[in-house]
């Protein structure tokens, strides 16, 4: 994917405060550069839990993605192996890149985990909720920071 | 089998509407059959195997069994299906005057029965109405695929494929991010195919029992998270519509079997 556009969408994009306006649940985040460098939760995410919620189904990010994961067959081909994700990323850009990555490309297939609203037709038991919780966000992107070659 | 080399030559020959950027040029249109294991393909193969066979069997013995108030057979007003329904599946969605309106193989078979049996309806996805589909569209096996030609569905086609282009669900994916700029990717384990619709009603391994077009629709859209329209709503019809045309001059391959 075109990287240089995706920064240059998010350069433009610096220091934009999503309010989340009528999302009462989702927490207040701010975009700095082309990451969010404070945590959702406001505490460090815990890496095993992380390691568990990407291999989950239910997470999906397996459908598209493979990496180090010897434990299971059943891995995606759609999307960048996530092996060394830690090195090629900054914790406060695997927050963004989780939270919205449609920032970083517009026409990305990467779904965005933690958005509620803009979207078509969405299930009736999704309606309103992010895929996943601040907490998850966290676990998660603690996980992939420790993905060093 | 035959019919099956017959794919190549009716791909090349079928006339080409505009394409959109991302959409599949008519000679690289694979089916199905050609992403799924030589197990699977066997399967499908040999009629002996094929466990969609079976239901072909069951419709054939409804299509002679007399029903309803009226107390008649499919067969006392087609005769027999090997000529009568010869080709039909292929052309279906097809535009229906009364309503002003596409409708699908499984809708003119539940108007055939209502109008010309009054028998009780048959419900979406039930045996019966899945036999008789299968067995109607088995007699296609072969075919190339004409649905869609009419010029009165142009605009049923067009909203069929703006659905297919449109993103949806909690996921946001739309049906031409995988079927279109995806296949021979995988998801997890699964290959993703071209979505064409030659084989239907199918036999799905994973369903242990032969299921329509319709439900396969319904089920990429649970899988993207988004509220799948109900059997029978406009908006499946129109992209059923979309994707027979998108698939114009490959064979028909039904009852074909799926993982
Ligand atoms: C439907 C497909 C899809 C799903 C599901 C998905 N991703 Fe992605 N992801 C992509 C694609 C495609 C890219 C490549 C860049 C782009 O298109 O934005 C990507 C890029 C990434 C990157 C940067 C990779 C690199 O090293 O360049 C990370 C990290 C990532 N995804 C993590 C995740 C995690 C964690 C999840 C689940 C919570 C997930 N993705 C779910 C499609 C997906
Ligand atoms: C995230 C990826 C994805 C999206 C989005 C998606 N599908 Fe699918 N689709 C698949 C996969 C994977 C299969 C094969 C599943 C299997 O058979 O195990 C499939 C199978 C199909 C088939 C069966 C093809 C055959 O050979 O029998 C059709 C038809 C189809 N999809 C249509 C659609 C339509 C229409 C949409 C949009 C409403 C859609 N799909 C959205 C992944 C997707």
């Amino acid at each position: 994917m075109a990287r240089s556009k995706v920064y240059i969408a998010v350069l433009l994009a610096s220091v934009i405060h999503v309010a989340n306006a009528g999302a009462d649940e989702l927490v207040p985040y701010e975009i700095t550069g082309d990451g969010i460098t404070t945590s959702l939760t406001g505490a460090p995410g815990d890496v095993a839990r992380g390691r568990t919620l990407v291999l989950a189904r239910t997470t999906t990010c397996i459908l598209c993605h493979s990496g180090p994961f010897p434990e299971t067959r059943f891995q995606g081909d759609l999307a960048p192996d996530l092996t060394g994700a830690g090195n090629r990323w900054t914790v406060s850009q695997l927050r963004l890149r989780l939270v919205d990555a449609s920032r970083f490309n517009p026409d990305t297939i990467m779904p965005s985990y933690y958005r509620n609203k803009g979207f078509v037709r969405v299930g009736r038991n999704y309606a309103g909720n992010p895929i996943l919780s601040a907490a998850e966000i966290e676990d998660i992107v603690a996980y992939l920071a420790t993905l060093r070659d | 089998m035959i019919w099956w080399r017959a794919i190549a030559v009716a791909a090349l020959v079928a006339t080409t509407p505009a394409l959109l950027a991302g959409e599949i040029p008519p000679d690289a249109r694979r089916s199905g059959y050609s992403f799924v294991s030589p197990d699977t393909r066997a399967m499908q193969d040999d009629d002996t195997s094929n466990p969609g066979m079976l239901f072909v069997l069951d419709g054939e013995a409804l299509w002679g069994k007399k029903v309803g108030s009226a107390d008649k057979a499919c067969a006392d007003c087609h005769g027999d299906a090997r000529s009568s329904m010869k080709g039909v599946a292929a052309r279906y969605p097809a535009f229906e005057k009364a309503l002003g309106r596409p409708i699908t193989l499984d809708q003119r078979i539940k108007l055939c029965r209502a109008n010309h049996q009054q028998a009780s309806p048959l419900p979406y996805e039930s045996r019966d109405i899945l036999a008789l589909s299968a067995f109607v569209a088995h007699q296609s096996r072969g075919f190339p695929i004409t649905a869609g030609d009419d010029p009165q569905l142009s605009a049923f086609v067009a909203q069929g494929r703006s659905l297919f282009m449109q993103r949806e669900g909690q996921l946001n994916l739309a049906c031409t991010n995988c079927h279109d700029d995806n296949f021979d990717k995988h998801l997890a384990g699964s290959p993703i195919t071209q979505a064409q619709p030659t084989g239907y009603p199918i036999y799905r391994l994973e369903w242990q029992t032969l299921g329509s077009l319709e439900r396969r629709l319904r089920s990429c859209m649970t899988g993207v998270r988004a509220q799948a329209y109900d059997y029978g709503a406009p908006e499946l019809v129109a992209l059923e519509l979309y994707l027979m045309s998108r698939a114009r001059g490959m064979p028909m391959e039904t009852p074909a079997v799926r993982p």
